[in-house]
This record gives structure tokens, C-alpha cells and sequence, in this order.
């Protein structure tokens, strides 16, 4: 079975502890995370993350079973399978070595649609909405300049169409 | 009422009528309480004895078993008792004493996170920081507890929240279950069984394979069988879940498992596994594991299913749905040519061993089966003696075969025996223990004896670690490393007495046969010690990574190893 990677998201109850029993459950089972990322969720008292993990269709299947065995998980969604929309957001400073460096690395910039958030004499530092695929080529044409450091969010992921958009509103009744 | 009144109030409202713990100074306002309550408690002497009374407390009796402990090292004590039950699906809800919530976090006297570290080995667990929570919480408790595949739920309570002063009323005793996370499937898909009775129809060769789920459902089992014809394998765990003596069993599967049952899995074209997880123990080698077999999985527990054996028809439910259900779909199955290869290894392979030697291990069970008629509870250690017991020892009756199965703790049978006698009151349970075992929670007599329970501890002494020294032996070159306990074990009859509890030290047949029926017809509590031959091994076996056809027959002759037909590639 070929491995690859898989866009999940999760909506849990906001109970404290409840990360570390989705961390810990990946840990103690060996599954190989790649990134991880909460956040709440348009209920109140429900927050959504979505995590990527790497493995063939059982791993990906035992993953989603034994998280819905948590009692603060209310929904599973495996992404790959479906039609979704993902997005990571990166920080990245770039070095600035010489002042004609400068116009070259905003015009990257600019064909990337990123965002200068932070300027200094040596340095720019770049938002950068997207895609992996985005954000790889967007390194990769930093690299010559010289990247001091990035920082990412992980990925976040919605299915595209409405219908299918798991509903924790209606099935969870928190206070 | 402050949080412990509360808590006990909760406590009697989920029907609970005794619990199992160990005071200390983190959770004293509830032993506080408990003085004046309704709810008995049995003072054990350690606390994770008292976590396998109150699992074997659940296994005995269907109801969820209670354990208290204090914080810190009350309740890492418990640990080993919650993974255990954790592992075999046992009801139990375990309350914590904790330090008060202004020092956690601090590293205060007797500070543990115990939260965080029953996570892990818990079905759910809670951290109690408001008083107002708590009706809710052990309401939730009980209900994750039992409902579903069981398993344990840890409350820890901070000493404040224990002494603090309720100011709700009655009705916020009358708690709806509200956990949109949390719906187990009970009743099974309709066209997944019709599917599985499809599957079952159409094969030559099947068989049925119970776990522990056949506990709850023993009826259902039987009446399934009896219907369909199938043969019956019966894990450890689902021993008792069918008769062991009934014509159509075919005793247990796995490493110590008969060779006909190990024989049918390898031949078998379909497995109906009902209420098992196909732990490794049972499958050994998977690929290797019913090569040719169609498998209808039914568990109520999905994550089960394909978690190791692909499942080419899952259902997920309560067996107590599915099995009627499917029952009613399927005739009477016409498997003459099976039962009659199935019979032939049967009667090739009875149970058998040498007693030309000294005293056996497994004469001494057979001789408190004889005595018994197999109508007691029966709580096993974890070792050879075990797997003697599961064989030549299977109960009857469901909820009767306590043994701890997937997380093999040593030192769950003695205080598994308090836990079963005190929800069967006036049954005789019988503990079979080996000499290494039962020290591992020895200072349960004490409890045994005050209580004057009537269980029978046998401890099958071999003066060795007899499973450690069976591997040894065979797969270890013979260097026998760290296993000997004769030259230091307690003299046992002394020792019982010593406790106040009638004891034995049996060295030869004679005795034993004259002692066993004695003992039992007067009554526990007692101790048995039989010195038994050390270099007994359990056969079959099969050793580690291999497949549960390739078996280690002991001294017994090899057969012809028939070829599965029709192996899949």
C-alpha cells in the first residue's frame, strides 16, 4: 500500500487536556505527524485542528478510528479523499546583504503575493499565504539571498463544498 | 454537603454499594464522609490490589467496580490496575485524591499529574477543578465506564474541591448524558449482516471465534451456535462465554492453545469473530493467521476492526444485537466432513502430560476442578499456571473465568479474587497462583482475612519462574537467568497462617488428593501450596513469530502436518 500524505481535521470539545490526548495518542501509536495546528472553531466551546499525516490507507484508517475513540473528539474528517481547500502561513526572514538585493528580493515578493511585515537594514521579513507547493518555491527562490528563519503554522484545511462541511453546531449541544 | 458528601451521594445514585481503596491525606474528606455513608468500603493494602478487586468486582459481576486512592503515590499505584483493565475491557471508575488546586503544579508533598498520566491507560479521565462539575462528571464516568467496549475512568479530586461547600441542590444530581463525542454503535447494520450470513452460508470449513465481548452475550453465543452448528473456539478472555465442555467447543486458540483449535484457524475458510480484538497471542504469526479464511468481524468497537486481521465483513454492534440477528438469517449449516476431521484431531490430541514424575502443575488444577465441578469463580496470575488453568480449568458460566488477558499483570489473581468474591457473595472462588505471582501482591491475605472471604488460593509452586524458565529452556540455550525462587520463597502455609488464614504445604499426590475435596468442602479462606515438578513446560506452544499451525507438541507424538488446501498465495 503506497503512502502518502493525508489532510485531516478534527473537532474537538475545548477541554484542557484535550491536545494532549490527540499528541499523545500519536506518539503512543507511532504515527508520524507532520504538522499539527488548533485553533476554536465558529462554535463556541469547539475548537477545529488539522493535522498531516504520512501513511498508507490503514494507518490513515486505524488514525481516524482511534481518535474517534477519544470522548472529546465529536468529528473525524479525513481531507485527501475529498475536495478541499488547505493553506499554511509562514514567516520568513530574509537577509538583506547588499542594498541592491533589496529590489530584487521585493520583487519576488511581490510575484508570491507576500507581505512585507517587517523591514531592517538587513533583513526582510515576508507573510506568506499558501499552498506547500507555494511555499517551497517561495524558499527556493529566497535561498541565494540567504534565509535567516522561517517559522510556519502548519496546514489548516476546510472541504470546499457547503454541504459537506462537517457541522459540530448541530450536533454538539455546548453550553 | 461539601465535594465529598457530593461525591458519595453521586456514588449511591449510580447504585454503588462498596468500594475498594486505601486512605491518605489527599482524599481523607471523603473517607471523612464515608464514616457516615451508605457505601461499604474494603480496606486493601495496596492500592493497586484495589484496582484489580474493583476490575474483577466489574468482570464477576456486569456492575462497574469503584477503587479510591489517595494523590501521588496512592494513585501511581493505581496505574497498573487501570492499564490492565484498561487492556481487558473492565468496567471500573477509580476517584483520586489530589492536593488542593492552588498547588498543583507546584511539586507539593504527595503530587503526582495524575491526569496526565492515566491518560494513557484510561477510557477517559477527569481533573475536577469546580464542585459544580462534579454530579455531571461521575455521572459521564459511570456511563463511559460501562457502555460501549467498558473500560476504566479515573476522577481525580482536588482536596479543596473535596471540602468545598455545595451550594446546588437534588436536581443537580439528575444528570443527562450529554457527549456528542461519544456514541457508541450498538445495534448493527442491517446489510453488513446480511452480508455476513452470506459469507457464512457459502462456507465449507468455518468457525466460531469468541473473546471477550462473549461475556456480556453468552446467551446469544450459545443459542448461535447451537443454531448455526459452528465449532467454537473461545479465547482466554472468552472462556466461560461458551461452555468449555460442550461438544462443539474446541478450547482455546493461540500460543498455549489446543492443537485442534490452532489446527481449525490454519484450515478454517471462514472465522466468525465475535467480541475479540485478535490480539498477537492468539493470531502468532499473522500472515500466517486462517491463511484461507473469509473473516466476518463483529465488535463493538471499531477500531478493532482491521486493526491486525482484515475483516472481510465488519460489523460493528453489541453482540446481544448482532448474533439473534444473524442467527435468524442462517440455517442449520451442513459441515459433516468438518466435524469429522475436527473430531479426529480432537481425539488425537486430548489434554495430557506425564505423572510418572513428581506432583504436576496440571494435576493439581484437575484435582480442584474435580472437587468443583468447575461451579466456582475461578481468578488466575499470570504464567504457567495460567495457561494450565485455561485449559484444564475453563468455567461454565460467563463472568466466572477472571484472568488478565492482554496486559498479563502478575498480581492481579489474588486481589482478583476479593473483588469476584465480594460480587458473587458465597460462591467459592478459587485463585490459582504460581510461586512468583502471588508475592507480587502477598499482603492481600490481610484483607482475605478479615473479611473471611471463601477463596481458595492453590499456588502451583515450582520454585521457579516457571514461564520465564520454559523460554529459557527452549529458546535460551538453557541458561536459566534470574528465575529461581525456591532457595527464598516463604514457607506458604506458615506464612498464610501467620495472616490468621488456614494453610498447606502439599509435597506429594497422595496429600493432594486427599487435601483438595477437604479444603473445598470446608470452605475458604485457605491456602494450598503445591511443591510441584519445576521443569513442567506448557504444550502446545507456539513459539514467538511463528504460526499458530507451528506448534511445539512437548513429548506428545507428531502427526502428519496436513497442508491447508487451497492456501492463498
Amino acid at each position: 500500500m503506497s503512502v502518502r500524505k493525508h489532510v485531516v481535521s478534527v473537532t474537538v470539545r475545548d477541554q484542557p487536556g484535550v491536545l494532549v490526548r490527540i499528541a499523545g495518542l500519536f506518539a503512543r501509536r507511532g504515527y508520524n505527524i507532520e504538522s499539527l495546528s488548533v485553533a476554536r472553531s465558529e462554535t463556541p466551546g469547539l475548537s477545529r485542528t488539522t493535522f498531516v499525516v504520512a501513511g498508507d490507507t490503514a494507518t490513515i484508517e486505524q488514525v481516524q478510528k482511534q481518535l474517534q475513540k477519544l470522548i472529546d473528539v465529536i468529528k473525524v474528517v479525513d481531507h485527501t479523499e475529498t475536495k478541499f481547500v488547505d493553506r499554511e502561513l509562514m514567516l520568513v526572514k530574509v537577509a538583506v546583504r547588499q542594498p541592491e538585493d533589496r529590489v530584487e528580493i521585493r520583487q519576488i515578493a511581490q510575484d508570491f503575493r507576500a507581505r512585507i511585515v517587517d523591514v531592517d537594514r538587513r533583513a526582510l521579513t515576508f507573510e506568506v499565504t499558501g499552498d506547500e507547493g507555494k511555499m517551497s518555491a517561495f524558499l527556493e527562490q529566497m535561498r541565494d539571498f540567504g534565509i535567516i528563519e522561517t517559522i510556519r503554522t502548519g496546514r489548516v484545511a476546510l472541504p470546499r463544498s457547503a454541504d459537506a462541511v462537517p457541522s459540530p453546531a448541530v450536533r454538539a449541544n455546548v453550553a | 454537603m461539601n465535594g465529598a458528601n457530593v461525591l458519595l451521594h453521586a456514588l449511591e445514585r449510580q447504585g454503588v454499594e462498596i468500594v475498594f481503596g486505601h486512605p491518605g491525606g489527599a482524599i481523607m474528606p471523603v473517607y471523612d464522609a464515608l464514616y457516615d455513608a451508605n457505601i461499604r468500603h474494603v480496606l486493601v493494602r495496596h492500592e493497586q490490589a484495589g484496582a484489580h478487586a474493583a476490575d474483577a468486582f466489574y468482570r464477576a459481576s456486569g456492575r462497574p467496580g469503584v477503587v479510591f486512592a489517595t494523590s501521588g503515590p496512592g494513585a501511581t499505584n493505581l496505574v497498573t490496575g487501570l492499564a490492565t483493565a484498561m487492556m481487558d475491557s473492565s468496567a471500573v471508575v477509580a476517584i483520586t485524591g489530589n492536593v488542593p488546586t492552588a498547588l498543583i503544579g507546584t511539586d507539593a508533598f504527595q503530587e503526582a499529574d495524575v491526569y496526565g498520566i492515566t491518560g494513557p491507560i484510561t477510557k477517559h479521565n477527569y481533573l475536577v477543578k469546580d464542585l459544580n462539575d462534579l454530579p455531571r462528571v461521575v455521572a459521564e464516568a459511570f456511563h463511559i465506564a460501562s457502555t460501549g467496549r467498558p473500560g476504566p475512568v479515573l476522577i481525580d479530586i482536588p482536596k479543596d474541591v473535596q471540602t468545598a461547600t455545595f451550594e446546588g441542590s437534588e436536581r443537580d444530581f439528575d444528570v443527562t448524558i450529554d457527549l456528542p463525542g461519544y456514541r457508541p454503535t450498538v445495534v448493527g447494520h442491517a446489510g453488513q449482516i446480511r452480508k455476513a450470513a452470506q459469507a457464512i452460508r457459502a462456507a465449507e470449513r468455518p468457525i466460531l471465534m469468541v473473546g471477550g465481548g462473549g461475556q456480556v452475550a453468552s446467551e446469544q453465543v450459545m443459542a448461535f451456535a447451537e443454531r448455526t452448528n459452528l465449532p467454537v473456539i473461545t479465547t482466554l478472555m472468552g472462556i466461560g462465554a461458551y461452555p468449555a465442555g460442550a461438544p462443539q467447543a474446541l478450547g482455546m486458540p493461540g500460543m498455549h492453545g489446543t492443537v485442534t483449535a490452532n489446527r481449525a484457524i490454519t484450515h478454517c475458510d471462514l472465522i466468525v469473530g465475535a467480541g475479540l480484538r485478535f490480539d498477537d497471542r492468539v493470531t502468532g504469526k499473522i500472515s500466517r493467521f486462517a491463511p484461507n479464511a473469509t473473516v466476518v468481524h463483529i465488535d463493538i468497537d471499531p477500531a478493532e476492526i482491521s486493526k491486525l486481521v482484515k475483516a472481510h465483513v465488519p460489523v460493528v454492534g453489541d453482540l446481544r444485537d448482532v448474533l439473534p440477528r444473524l442467527g435468524d438469517q442462517l440455517e442449520r449449516l451442513e459441515l459433516d466432513d468438518w466435524w469429522g476431521t475436527l473430531s479426529e484431531w480432537k481425539g488425537r490430541y486430548p489434554e495430557r502430560y506425564a505423572t510418572e514424575k513428581p506432583l504436576v502443575s496440571q494435576e493439581v488444577i484437575e484435582l480442584l476442578r474435580e472437587a468443583t465441578g468447575g461451579d466456582c469463580v475461578v481468578t488466575t496470575e499470570v504464567g504457567q499456571h495460567q495457561m494450565f488453568a485455561a485449559r484444564l480449568f475453563p468455567t461454565s458460566k460467563p463472568r466466572t473465568w477472571i484472568s488478565s488477558g492482554g496486559l498479563g499483570t502478575m498480581g492481579f489473581g489474588l486481589p482478583a479474587a476479593i473483588g469476584a468474591s465480594f460480587a458473587r457473595p458465597g460462591e467459592t472462588v478459587v485463585c490459582v497462583a504460581g510461586d512468583g505471582s502471588i508475592q507480587m501482591n502477598i499482603q492481600e491475605l490481610a484483607t482475605i482475612a478479615k473479611n473471611r472471604l471463601p477463596i481458595i488460593i492453590a499456588i502451583a509452586n515450582n520454585g521457579v519462574l516457571g514461564m520465564v524458565r520454559q523460554w529459557q529452556e527452549l529458546f535460551h540455550a538453557q541458561r536459566y537467568s534470574e528465575i529461581f525462587l525456591a532457595d527464598s520463597n516463604p514457607d506458604f502455609a506458615k506464612l498464610a497462617e501467620a495472616y490468621g488464614i488456614e494453610g498447606h504445604n502439599v509435597f506429594d499426590r497422595e496429600t493432594a488428593r486427599r487435601l483438595v475435596p477437604e479444603v473445598l468442602a470446608r470452605g475458604g479462606p485457605a491456602l494450598l501450596n503445591f511443591v510441584v515438578y519445576e521443569a513442567e513446560k506448557v504444550y502446545p506452544m507456539v513459539p514467538s513469530g511463528a504460526g499458530v499451525d507451528e506448534m511445539l507438541i512437548g513429548d506428545q507424538e507428531p502427526d502428519e502436518q496436513p497442508e491447508p488446501a487451497g492456501a492463498k498465495a
